[in-house]
């Protein structure tokens, strides 16, 4: 449990420097853990940001919200130090909305800040990067997809245009070239946009065009039930069905004052482990295989499709949609099951030992991983990296050992990390959390107890808030509700930790050659429906 | 070296002697494909994979197809980088109105006769998106589809016995 007593200090910088800070009782927010909820006056909004970079907070998520019926709008920003999160707010007028921006102060906030200027048409001023960012060609600059006039169904053309005239940074010079990437790849992929100025095979510069696979999710969630966001969220991203329905239900069971059964939070935990140990042989078959070492690839994509086909078997879906639903699980465990899922560790454990000897001692692996794709200790920390890519260069946070929730509150979580920031370090920090995550289920097995898997739930007050922050694989994903009327939705808003490792990409590439940018790319593996929302 | 080979030997060949019961079913699957692809496309089908805004759920069961389990290209299925190169496409997602453009010019950059699968219960109705501002909802409201292959995400044996529904 962290030390709290940094925030009486900060309070005490702040009001020093004129910034006055009210704290709000939110009482459904605290009952899932270490936050808090401070509002600000808008003229104080970047002016905090600078104290609180001072002070060494972490700069986590932003969002805005509109109150109904053209009402103000709430902006937010979330920040966290030793595991404790401060959920900043401030609240401005319908009429031209402005923010002096953070992004200045945080890099980390940068596409935030865009997403919100596209959805709300809340400008940030003093932003260094003005360009539209989530908006492509389906709405016009006028028009803000999250204002609560603007219709689900918006007002599209029959076909839409693309988005021809980004105005991309641009490179000049003898030798200089471009080239574009995208948005449909070569390889079974999401879409999205690279371009690259090079000189030879040399990276000078590259630069993400993202959004291309925007569905709306944030607009398409309001009015929904809990039920229906649960399966939404498991949507947000494909590979992190658990993680992100595990998040959402969890700002819900928040809002709504539910407590879940310690078995369905054992239950959970198991699946999000399956879920990390599952992508992260993915993963780590890919990196090898783009730098064409097939043995990896088939030994590991073998071992990944044995472990879905346990998760068919005895969860009765191999990714592990809609088991997490609000109040508890969907899918239960029997005493055999949990005996044969102790087997399959043992067998991965081993397997895995052999196919990794085989893989550290390969010199040809080596000269390909290491040193590439190098991500310093400082912008890591400047874009506030998570997950893998942040534990290979020094971020060393994990919300299950940081801000531990249930089941994680109960074991002892043992944080992987690397040092070298190198595609090397992205590689071997997955491979000691399969092993961490292996131990993990093994600790929530035998803690498993007869009892219910779902709580009953209960209808929120019209208002209440919750927000969910959940390790998944990726790393730290924040999610934030807020209900209407009627159990509704009105509020939405996932943080994918893709959202903040992307940007790490567009750094790691630079002095790299142009042909090991796709496995510098797996390496960092950032989802774009997560990021696209 | 010596370790790679080793396990390499010790691994066998996963693909045919299989133990799950599924796999029977995966085997006479995949014969029934390889003949009708043998007849219909004189030995080969070559696959264009195009997410249109899919969640990248049913992109994991597509890789999955290539695992030395299923193994697709024994079958004479095997997919390419290009549109230019293919036979087929499988589109996956509700299409997002910021690929609508993208995934029109891929279709028109495919060389006729060509053949358009929609994957996953998104692409075949729109599933959980719908249509909306950001979503042209199923790939049928924006190119012509074949052949749909239901399922959130379907598995890979789903998408073998639709990939057949398209021989058929």
């Amino acid at each position: 449990m962290s030390d709290t007593n940094w925030t009486n200090e900060f309070l005490a910088l702040l009001g020093i420097a004129g910034i006055t800070v009210e704290p709000i009782h939110v009482p459904s927010m605290v009952q899932g853990g270490q936050k808090i909820l401070w509002q600000v006056d808008s003229d104080d909004w970047q002016r905090f940001s600078q104290y609180a970079k001072a002070q060494g907070l972490r700069w986590v998520a932003g969002w805005a919200e509109q109150v109904p019926g053209k009402g103000p709008f709430f902006v937010n920003a979330c920040f966290e130090k030793q595991g404790l999160y401060i959920l900043l707010r401030t609240i401005i007028g319908e009429q031209k909305p402005q923010l002096l921006t953070q992004a200045n102060v945080y890099p980390a906030a940068n596409r935030s800040e865009r997403h919100t200027q596209d959805m709300f048409g809340i400008h940030f001023v003093g932003h260094e990067d003005n360009r539209r960012w989530t908006r492509h060609q389906a709405w016009d600059k006028h028009s803000h997809p999250l204002r609560k006039d603007f219709p689900v169904q918006g007002s599209p053309e029959t076909v839409t245009p693309p988005d021809m005239d980004y105005p991309f940074i641009k490179a000049h010079g003898a030798g200089v070239y471009e080239i574009p990437v995208g948005p449909v790849h070569a390889g079974i992929i999401e879409p999205g946009h690279f371009r690259f100025q090079a000189v030879g095979e040399l990276i000078l510069n590259l630069e993400e065009r993202l959004g291309y696979v925007h569905k709306g999710i944030e607009k398409i969630a309001e009015g929904r039930t809990p039920e229906s966001l649960a399966r939404l969220a498991g949507r947000v991203s494909g590979d992190t069905t658990v993680g992100h329905a595990w998040a959402a239900c969890m700002a819900m069971e928040q809002a709504a004052s539910v407590t879940i059964p310690p078995r369905a939070a054992l239950l959970r935990g198991i699946y999000a482990e399956r879920e990390r140990i599952a992508n992260h042989l993915g993963d780590m078959g890919a990196i090898c295989n783009d730098v064409a070492f097939t043995f990896a690839q088939m030994q590991f994509t073998r071992l990944r499709e044995v472990w879905l086909r346990t998760n068919a078997k005895v969860f009765g879906h191999r990714l592990l949609m809609d088991s997490i639903v609000p109040g508890g699980v969907a899918n239960d465990l029997t005493h055999e099951d949990s005996n044969s899922i102790r087997q399959e560790l043992a067998v991965l454990r081993k397997e895995l030992s052999e196919v990794v000897n085989a893989v550290d001692l390969n010199s040809s692996l080596e000269d390909r991983l290491y040193t590439a794709g190098f991500l310093s200790q400082e912008l890591a920390a400047a874009f506030g990296a998570l997950g893998y890519v942040g534990r290979a260069s020094g971020q060393h946070f994990d919300a299950r050992h940081d801000a531990a929730y249930p089941p994680y509150d109960q074991v002892k979580v043992k944080v992987a990390t690397e040092n070298q920031g190198d595609i090397a370090s992205r590689f071997w920090v997955r491979h000691k959390e399969i092993n961490a995550s292996l131990k993990l289920i093994e600790h929530f097995l035998q803690q498993l107890e007869p009892g219910d898997i779902v709580s009953p739930w209960q209808t929120p007050k019209s208002g209440s808030e919750g927000l969910g922050i959940v390790e998944g694989w990726r790393g730290e994903i924040v999610t934030f509700v807020r209900f209407d009327d009627h159990n509704q939705i009105a509020r939405f808003y996932p943080r994918d930790p893709s959202q903040l490792n992307w940007p790490t990409l567009e750094k790691l590439v630079l002095n790299n050659i142009v042909p090991d940018f796709p496995v510098c790319n797996k390496s960092v593996n950032g989802s774009y429906s997560g990021n696209d929302l | 070296m010596l370790n790679i080979i080793k396990k390499i030997f010790t691994t066998g060949v996963v693909t045919e002697p299989v133990k799950f019961p599924t796999d029977n079913e995966l085997e006479q699957l995949g014969i029934t494909l390889k003949q009708r692809i043998d007849k219909k496309f004189n030995g080969s089908i070559a696959i264009r994979q195009v997410d249109a805004g899919s969640c990248n759920g049913c992109e994991l069961e597509i890789h999955a197809l290539n695992n030395p389990y299923y193994d697709i290209e024994r079958f004479g299925i095997h997919f390419v980088a290009s549109p230019r190169h293919a036979d087929v496409l499988l589109v996956t997602g509700p299409v997002s109105r910021h690929m609508q453009t993208a995934l029109l010019r891929t279709y028109d950059a495919t060389p006729n006769p060509k053949w358009v699968v929609a994957v996953g219960d998104c692409a075949a109705c729109g599933g959980e998106f719908g249509v909306s501002y950001a979503s042209c909802g199923a790939v049928s409201n924006v190119i012509p589809v074949d052949v749909t292959i239901p399922g959130c995400p379907p598995t890979p044996l789903a998408l073998m016995k639709g990939l057949l529904g398209l021989m058929g």
